[in-house]
């Protein structure tokens, strides 16, 4: 895979990122890419800074683990755009860009004098994506939401939690991964036509759209069936034509195993291989030794039959530890993994054997963090961290006076009238 | 109208399930060129082992899953077991420039399709393996489902409330994470192509994705050595923040309160209620310390209303509130129809299916959403003569040999 020293995909594209929570993401992929990304916060930060956790519990906006998270790889300046001195620097900035990513308010930035419009005049070239919770049109635009209001509106958050009690989301906000992933996607689609015709466009990306991927295959169950699928907690439905559900999280000796009665050629193959595992502990019932895996079909399977295999199973899941389960299930070839939890996760030998973990330095604190490295390997490029996220306007005298060309008394008289 | 974005681009599939289909899906709403290559002995599993299947009879062109994840391509039989096979499917490498396969890693290797062979004969090639594990390493040939690699990769443990059950992301919900990383990996790289004439081998873990998701519990046990739990529908920093009961039978609107100036705003709209004038509510950390009286109190308000009467009524107050839309509100919902997100097409075993538009816009080169997922082999005589350029006689000998078969 690609050394050290060689350029990112993305090398020599010059990103301004201007976003909060909803699309950080989008700038972090670009920056994993090798694309120069400048994080633009107000003067005294993004209000993001302040998301906990903290490192070492110390509440700073230096020091949350969040921000760190996806504010890595930017370089970052302070500038207040809501003024004509910050806002003619900006536009100095946007000449030069080749994306602007923004998460402000539908219709925020034509109220400054900063909208589409009024950019593409300046350069024609540039792409500029706009995140926001609903999308920048229509009878949800102006509407609020954080992490869990998106997730409801999505549709996905029907399909997560136990049916006794209410839908329930993951405790990391996942709309705005979905989010900041989803506009880096369409940014880079609007990139590719850029390189055929040499023009810019604007993406609208709608927190709430993203999120409905993941509903698959809830949607074509509606469609198809008008059956409107809904959470089942530890089990797994939709899988059957009886609408049979299986059990999907099973608790063992210190913790929780996902294990899943599949048909196809790996469940049979899997179904096989734990049935003669049982048996080496002598807790495989006769009904199972004497089950015809081949020609078992789950998508025809009924609840009894169902039940009465997922019970043994169970009791002899029981009797096993997390780490025994996921050595088996590697080398039996079954399907099938431990509920990780981040303990689990980082001492995993696949990810360690990959080098997916990347020791970054936090000079200010004088330690290094591991943090996960980049989201995929390329024959001829890096990806992944190449510098932690910046401290606040770490990067305004680089910024403005070695690219901009300010001089010291002008950069003094900025911060004095607090534009940067 | 511009031309499409990604008109010109061609993408050849060596593909099944969700997550180098759907990659090439959105590459297809955008005007590339995606052939989806099949075998008639061996089709997608999602056309055989997962429901739903229209009027629930079980089909290769019945599938619903199959339908969401493929429509705007073409699609071909290739039986790359029968002599000729392998070079044939060679062929449609050579036509493309992108490859997207996730089989097994290994499986194109001993295929005689893996990547070292296919830049051979296609040097500017961009190809994109995704897998569950990565290409490398112990586990590299694992078998896995995204349905059970949620839980490897920390997501179900996160998912519940502190005193209940864990729960499932319901489906392969990490195969669509693959699925963006996937898109934003090939698009790069023919970027880069573009500038430098180089192609690019691209290696995608779904298992490394999804932790793009999670990097917090990552960075919250390395840092300060704790391990993330669970939290049901709460937020360290806001209160009241969770899904409400409403009208109707299980139904639910999620709302949220992040400062003590929203606080007033929630009581001015729930009437001024004489709980909600407690001083203990004030503040976030007084909403905090009884977030459960508080939950309990606000369940008896939020009854009153339907999920949507609730959301709108809170955000034209300037609260942060969302309906729980069911799967079947998905389809109906003002915002998403908006957005034009699903687009009825006429499929010929199917009826009207609803496809799924991206989710975001393009201002200049909108999505086009104009064809159906295809039948098994239905483009086999127009990719190869048509597209491809093959003679029809060549054709002719390539099915009666049954290497299009």
């Amino acid at each position: 895979m690609a050394s050290q020293g060689q350029q990112g995909l993305l090398e020599g594209y010059r990103v301004l990122d201007l976003t909060d929570e909803l699309g950080w993401l989008t700038g972090k992929i670009m920056g994993d890419l090798g694309a120069d990304v400048i994080k633009v916060e107000k003067p005294g930060g993004d209000p993001g800074r302040n998301i906990g956790p903290f490192y070492h519990d110390i509440p700073h906006p230096e020091k949350s683990l969040t921000w760190w998270t996806y504010n890595n790889n930017k370089r970052g300046i302070t500038l207040d755009i809501t003024v004509p001195s910050g806002r003619d620097l900006f536009l100095r900035l946007a000449e030069k860009a080749d994306f602007i990513i923004e998460g402000f308010p539908p219709g925020y930035l034509e109220e400054i004098g900063l909208g589409y419009g009024k950019l593409h005049q300046l350069n024609p070239g540039l792409i500029l994506v706009s995140i926001t919770p609903f999308g920048l049109s229509g009878p949800y635009s102006n509407y609020r939401a954080s992490d869990l209001e998106i997730m409801a509106a999505s549709g996905l958050l029907t399909l997560f939690g136990s049916p006794d009690r209410p839908p329930v989301r993951v405790a990391v906000p996942q709309s705005y991964m979905w989010a900041g992933m989803s506009a880096a996607m369409g940014a880079l689609i609007a990139n590719y036509y850029r390189g055929v015709s040499g023009r810019g466009q604007h993406v609208d990306l709608s927190g709430q759209a993203s999120c409905l991927w993941a509903v698959t295959p809830a949607q074509a169950n509606w469609d198809v069936l008008e059956k409107d699928l809904t959470r089942d907690g530890e089990f797994i439905t939709g899988r059957s034509t009886t609408g049979a559900k299986m059990r999907a999280i099973y608790p063992c000796r210190d913790g929780y195993i996902n294990f899943i009665v599949y048909g196809g050629v790996a469940g049979r193959a899997t179904n096989k291989a734990l049935v003669a595992w049982m048996q080496e502990d002598n807790m495989a019932p006769q009904f199972l030794l004497d089950k015809v895996w081949d020609t078992f079909n789950i998508a025809t399977v009924t609840q009894e039959e169902i039940d009465e295999i997922e019970k043994p199973i169970a009791a002899f899941l029981a009797t096993k530890t997390k780490a025994e389960f996921f050595e088996n299930a590697i080398k039996r070839r079954m399907l099938g993994y431990p509920v990780a939890t981040a303990a689990d996760i980082v001492t995993d030998p696949q990810l360690k054997a990959r080098s997916f973990w990347q020791e970054i330095e936090h000079p200010e604190l004088g330690v290094k963090i591991t943090y996960p490295g980049g989201f995929g390997k390329f024959s001829g490029a890096p990806c992944g961290i190449r510098r932690r996220a910046p401290l606040i306007g770490e990067h305004n005298q680089e910024v403005y006076r070695e690219e901009l060309g300010l001089s010291s008394a002008e950069l003094v008289r900025l911060k004095e009238s607090g534009v940067i | 109208m511009n031309r499409q974005a990604l008109a010109g681009l061609k993408v050849a599939e060596f593909a099944a399930y969700a997550a180098g289909p759907v990659t090439g899906k959105h590459l297809a709403d955008f005007g590339a060129t995606v052939v989806h290559i099949e075998s008639g002995g061996r089709p997608d599993g999602f056309r055989v082992q997962y429901p739903p299947f229209a009027g629930n009879i079980p089909g290769v062109n019945r599938s619903g899953t199959f339908a969401v994840c493929n429509n705007n391509k073409y699609d071909i039989t290739i039986d790359l077991k029968a002599p000729g096979g392998i070079d044939l499917a060679k062929e449609v490498v050579a036509w493309a420039d992108v490859v997207i396969e996730n089989f097994t890693p290994g499986t194109m290797d001993r295929l005689g399709l893996g990547y070292k062979e296919l830049s051979r004969i296609n040097p500017g090639l961009v190809m994109l393996s995704t897998c569950n594990q990565g290409a490398d390493g112990p586990h590299a040939s694992h078998p896995g489902f995204g349905s059970q690699l949620t839980s490897l990769s920390g997501f179900t443990y996160l998912t519940g409330f502190p005193d209940g059950p864990l729960s499932l992301l319901f489906g392969p919900y990490i195969d669509f994470i693959g699925v963006g990383y996937g898109v934003i990996a090939v698009l790069a790289a023919l970027d880069h192509r573009r500038r430098t004439g180089e192609g690019q081998y691209i290696d995608l873990a779904q298992y490394e994705n999804g932790l793009q998701f999670l990097g917090p519990i990552i960075l919250e046990y390395n840092a300060n050595g704790r391990v993330w739990e669970r939290a049901g529908n709460r937020c360290d920093y806001a209160a009241p923040h969770g899904v409400y009961p409403c009208q109707g039978e299980d139904r639910w609107c999620a709302l949220s309160v992040f400062s003590d100036e929203e606080w007033q705003k929630l009581r001015v709209l729930m009437g001024n209620p004489v709980w909600a004038a407690d001083a203990k509510f004030d503040t976030l950390l007084g909403r905090k310390q009884h977030e459960d009286e508080l939950d309990a109190k606000m369940a008896f308000w939020t009854a009153q209303y339907t999920p949507e009467e609730l959301m709108a009524k809170a955000q034209d107050a300037g609260l942060r509130a969302g309906a729980v839309n069911r799967i079947r509100d998905v389809y109906s919902d003002p915002q998403y129809a908006h957005r034009n997100i699903w687009r009825g097409l006429e499929h010929a075993e199917m009826g009207i299916f609803h496809f799924q538009g991206p989710p975001f816009e393009l201002s200049e080169t909108p999505a086009l959403i104009d064809r159906p997922s295809p039948l098994l082999g239905e483009h086999n005589e127009e990719f190869f003569c048509e597209i491809m350029g093959m003679s029809k006689e060549r054709f002719q000998g390539l099915v009666e040999r049954k290497v299009i078969a």
